[in-house]
């Protein structure tokens, strides 16, 4: 069988996401069990480049496109373009890493292609030519098997679910440059900037995640300063310090602020960092709950992390029924003292 | 403007599940509007409110899904549909957005559909940009802000979510937006929606009103299980001092090879 | 017969229920620590529509049975006890008042604004030296031309510190023969000169909440703040309270409900013996009784709701199910803290604040003992209700929504 695995490879400005090389291991992996081929796709900034670290990671080639039309991600023109492409190469099946680009892309193409999707996969197995892949639905609480009948299978895969390739840049392909597929004309949307959010997190790639709640607010010892006078923004203020407790535990470790749904509406994070069925689904390999009770779409939200360490003053907080390590104890004692010993051992 | 509003009825978030006869069962837990739903339908009130215009509440399903669409009523919708067919059996995102797609044109003039992020239950999060791709409308999905929008020149600028913070795009209606939860929270029923959504007739559009027929669905979900219980060795980790324990702990995350 | 909700009234369970998850429990601890009562209840209740929810919408309100406003105040009080006593007060004991007693002129005066939310109200009754001995009270009004002079005190009122209006029962005939008919009822606006307001600290329960006293002294108002006739101030005071009543009974019927809700989920948590303590019979017994008084205390709640809807007196069936609910209210609070045994008696759990704020329900509102007597009463026959010169009206769902 001579067909085809495309790997979309998603990135921002030129800088890859590190879960697209995941995906080219996993399609490398499959191709091998199958007897295809894996066919990098990379458009927009840096594309060249990227195309080639995409086959040092496995793939045998690449198409690349590099129209000033595509320089900023936009759906319409990626998704024609990545329809057309695939329209003449017939892959057996076009992977992505999950993300808010990718999501959309796939679903576009998938439509395009009068095919189907099969979003945010933690396992693939090729039965035969027909991938059954297994993804989480209520937020974790099940699995489900998924099959696509219809050519190609679209799927797109959970950062971090598969394992990172090794890279070998010895590996060469042959990279194809293609035109884009829209003008700039028939383009319905312009990109007008970019802006950072404050307190922009990525929780879904971080391998440490240190995630405080309510427990956050609770430190007496602190007095905040005299012109805060309203009870509630008192209460934010404490929190938010002792947020910064976390921050510099975090930094030690290299980790990723979360938050539960609980801190995050009582104002004392943005949402961007909430973990849990309404904020992101994460599984690192270690999680730190400080300070969080455990309620049932939190703990949908992080559960499936390697290594749960809890810190709460409550024995009976249902957090520690998933924790490898619990404490009992107060985080604002607990949080500073680990920093300090983590510092230590680690040498920073 | 005209906006049409898509909500789903899912199982409440607390909602412990469980497998029964190979289906998701969710026990006695309420059935809810989709919690992604309410910010959705949050952006299509405020807009009208706004700019003037009329919302529709639409979701596919079964005579149960009416209240999610209630939901939306009492919310302040004006109006809602249930489209509802023996023929749509298991469809999967593509199903479902090739019959909400049907629906917009049947609406006929509507300058925006908005969906929520995602349903809680599928967690799929494909169908607003499908839906868009169907309808041949520009996609501004995750919109966290709405910067400018002019319904007569029909232009519109939006902060969309993305990984690396906010990317600001301008698009042209008709448009299909996906509403992420930075956009603000969603406002709770009211008393006096609650009365007209307790009252509405939700007309229900069989696949032949929209003129079309059951469309194929690509996926398939063969098996649904409950993830394999964790075997997690639970240790507390207890001494004399806050220095003490940490240092206890550290020590084991070290060796669990973690850090 | 008919035991289903409709589908309205599951509705406004719901959001009652969404706003209380979403903005009171998570906060309510603290300003119960802090005896306060967190700032944002009243103007929230205000906008959500809350404290006008069975007025009929020419008067401001949202046009809602009083079913709807036993099943808020049951979703309020499994939050807190104090946000139910909101309505008891504000609703119960003032603003139905007005709907039932009141003349036009007063109902576009003061009804309108406290359904609307512009303005709170509380009720007077109680005294230092009077409390269930009613006609024993000492304070005075003194019709002086266009205008009476109020004088005393009144003591034991929730939201006299937050309230704009109250109503007051106060003596207007000293040398009546029977002293029930010496008293007239009056609506005071409470920045008149010469009253004052204070909230009492150092109570068992109702902690975020606000209790406290007025006091007039030579307080002038109009003879158009005076409530039904002179006299009739006594019949008036009952009639609140077949109101008031109904609210407690319905909240004491929510706190049953946390009760249990926290009882149920503490008996999965918790492990003793190496087994979830609800698999020992005990805890089994004291879930059950919860779910007995539980249901039984809002079949009664329900009840007296039907017949205010039906416009059918209901003093013996609501005194019924408030002396039922507090009393089993109480009860429940204290089993749900020994469920959760020694975590039970520590404020980080909620049961042990349910405890606290049950108690005052027993007390207030005709304490468990005078509903004894009644409920004795109707049975023997010694007592019955005569009928009022204005009843309740009737829920009529065209009059009350347009």
């Amino acid at each position: 069988m001579a067909g085809k695995i495309f790997v979309y490879v998603d990135h921002f400005k030129g800088k890859a996401m590190p879960a697209s090389w995941e995906v080219v291991g996993a399609a490398r992996k499959l191709a091998g069990e199958m007897g295809a081929s894996v066919s990098a796709i990379v458009f927009g900034a840096n594309a060249e480049a990227l195309a080639q670290t995409a086959i040092h990671y496995g793939a045998d080639e690449a198409f690349t496109a590099e129209d000033a039309s595509l320089m900023d991600y936009r759906p319409e023109p990626y998704a024609t373009l990545l329809s057309k492409l695939a329209k003449e190469h017939q892959p057996e099946a076009i992977l992505f890493s999950t993300s808010t680009r990718s999501r959309e892309l796939a679903a576009m193409t998938a439509i395009d292609l009068d095919s189907g999707v099969i979003p945010d996969v933690i396992d693939i197995k090729n039965e035969g030519g027909q991938l059954v892949a297994t993804r989480p639905i209520y937020a974790g609480k099940l699995l489900s098997k998924v099959v696509c009948k219809t050519r190609p299978q679209v799927l797109t895969l959970r950062v971090r679910a598969f394992g990172k390739p090794v890279e070998d840049t010895g590996r060469s392909g042959t990279v194809t440059k293609v035109p884009a597929a829209m003008s700039e004309a028939e383009i319905p949307t312009k990109v007008a900037n970019y802006a950072t959010v404050e307190g922009r997190v990525s929780l879904g790639d971080a391998a440490v995640i240190i995630s405080g709640g309510r427990g956050t607010s609770n430190n007496p010892n602190l007095t905040p300063p005299a012109e805060i006078t309203d009870e509630k923004q008192k209460e934010i203020w404490r929190a938010q310090q002792g947020f910064k407790m976390i921050g510099e535990l975090a930094e030690v470790l290299g980790a990723a602020i979360g938050a539960s749904r609980a801190a995050v509406d009582a104002g004392y994070v943005p949402y961007a960092h909430q973990v849990g069925q309404t904020g992101k689904v994460v599984s690192p390999d270690l999680y730190i709950a400080l300070g969080i009770s455990g309620a049932i779409q939190h703990l949908a939200g992080m559960r499936t992390s390697k290594v749960i360490v809890a810190v709460n003053k409550d024995a009976d907080a249902p957090i520690f029924k998933l924790a490898r390590y619990g404490i009992v104890g107060d985080l604002n004692e607990i949080v500073p003292a680990l920093t300090k010993a983590l510092k230590e051992r680690l040498h920073k | 403007m005209k906006i049409a509003v898509f909500v789903k009825q899912v199982p409440d978030s607390a909602a412990k599940m469980t497998v029964a006869d190979g289906k998701p069962n969710w026990g006695d837990a309420p059935l809810v509007i989709n919690p992604w739903d309410e910010y959705a339908v949050e952006a299509a009130l405020q807009l009208a409110e706004k700019h003037g215009g009329e919302v529709t509440a639409v979701t596919v399903g079964g005579e149960g899904a009416k209240e999610a669409l209630k939901h939306a009523l009492a919310m302040g919708c004006s109006q809602a549909v249930l489209i509802s067919d023996p023929a749509l059996s298991a469809p999967d995102s593509s199903a479902i957005a090739h019959v909400l797609a049907a629906a917009v044109k049947k609406l006929d003039g509507v300058d925006l559909a908005i969906f929520g992020k995602q349903a809680i239950d599928s967690d799929t999060g494909i169908t607003a940009a499908m839906t868009a791709r169907i309808l041949g409308w520009p996609a501004l999905t995750l919109v966290a802000a709405i910067q400018q929008l002019d319904p007569a020149a029909k232009t519109v600028r939006v902060e969309r979510g993305i990984e690396e913070g906010r990317q600001i795009v301008d698009g042209k209606l008709p448009a299909v937006f996906s509403i992420a939860k930075d956009f603000g929270e969603p406002r709770y029923p009211s008393f006096m929606g609650i009365r007209k959504a307790s009252k509405a007739e939700i007309p229900i559009w069989a696949l032949a009103d929209l003129g079309i027929a059951a469309p194929q669905s690509k996926v398939s979900w063969p098996e649904i299980s409950a993830p394999p219980q964790r075997e997690v060795s639970n240790e507390m980790i207890t001494g004399g001092s806050a220095d003490e324990i940490a240092a206890k702990l550290a020590d084991k995350l070290i060796a669990e090879g973690v850090l | 017969m008919d035991f289903q909700l409709s589908e309205e009234h599951r509705m406004v369970q719901n959001m009652v229920r969404e706003f209380t998850q979403k903005e009171v429990i998570p906060v309510i601890k603290e300003w119960d620590r802090k005896q306060e009562m967190a700032p944002f209840i009243l103007p929230r209740m205000a906008e959500l529509g809350i404290l006008g929810i069975n007025i009929p919408v020419r008067y401001g309100g949202q046009g809602f049975d009083y079913i709807s406003l036993g099943l808020v105040s049951e979703e309020l009080e499994v939050a807190d006890t104090t946000l139910r006593v909101v309505m008891s007060v504000h609703m119960g004991l003032n603003s139905m008042a007005l709907l039932q007693w009141g003349t036009e002129e007063q109902k576009q005066k003061f009804l309108v604004p406290q359904a609307k939310g512009e303005k709170y109200a509380c009720f007077g009754l109680t005294e230092p030296g009077a409390g269930s001995d009613v006609a024993g009270m000492k304070g005075t009004a003194k019709r002086m031309g266009d205008e009476y002079v109020l004088n005393g005190e009144k003591m034991w009122i929730s939201l006299a510190s937050k309230a704009h209006h109250a109503l007051v029962v106060m003596r207007t005939n000293p040398d009546a023969a029977d002293p029930h008919e010496g008293l007239t009822a009056f609506i005071l606006e409470l920045d008149r000169k010469g009253a004052k307001t204070g909230d009492i600290h150092g109570k068992m329960g109702v902690r975020a909440g606000s209790t406290g006293w007025i006091s007039m002294q030579d307080v002038h108002i109009p003879v158009e703040n005076r409530l039904g006739e002179e006299g009739e101030g006594f019949k008036i005071a009952m009639s609140c309270l077949d109101n008031g009543r109904y609210t407690v009974a319905a909240g004491a019927t929510g706190l049953i409900r946390a009760s249990l809700e926290a009882s149920i989920k503490y008996s999965h948590d918790r492990k003793a013996f190496s087994r979830e303590i609800g698999q020992f019979q005990l805890i089994q017994q004291k879930i059950a009784y919860m779910v007995q008084s539980y249901e039984a205390a809002r079949l009664l709640y329900l009840r007296a709701g039907w017949m205010k809807n039906q416009g059918v007196r209901n003093t013996r069936e609501t005194s019924l199910a408030k002396w039922f609910a507090t009393d089993a209210s109480f009860e429940a609070a204290s089993e749900a803290i020994q469920v959760h045994g020694a975590y039970g008696y520590s404020d980080e759990y909620d049961v042990e604040r349910y405890l606290r704020n049950s108690k005052g329900a027993v007390i207030y509102e005709g304490t468990s003992e005078i509903h004894q007597l009644m409920q004795a009463g109707y049975a023997l026959g010694y007592r019955e209700d005569a009928k009022l010169r204005c009843e309740l009206p009737a829920y009529d769902a065209e009059y009350w929504q347009k």
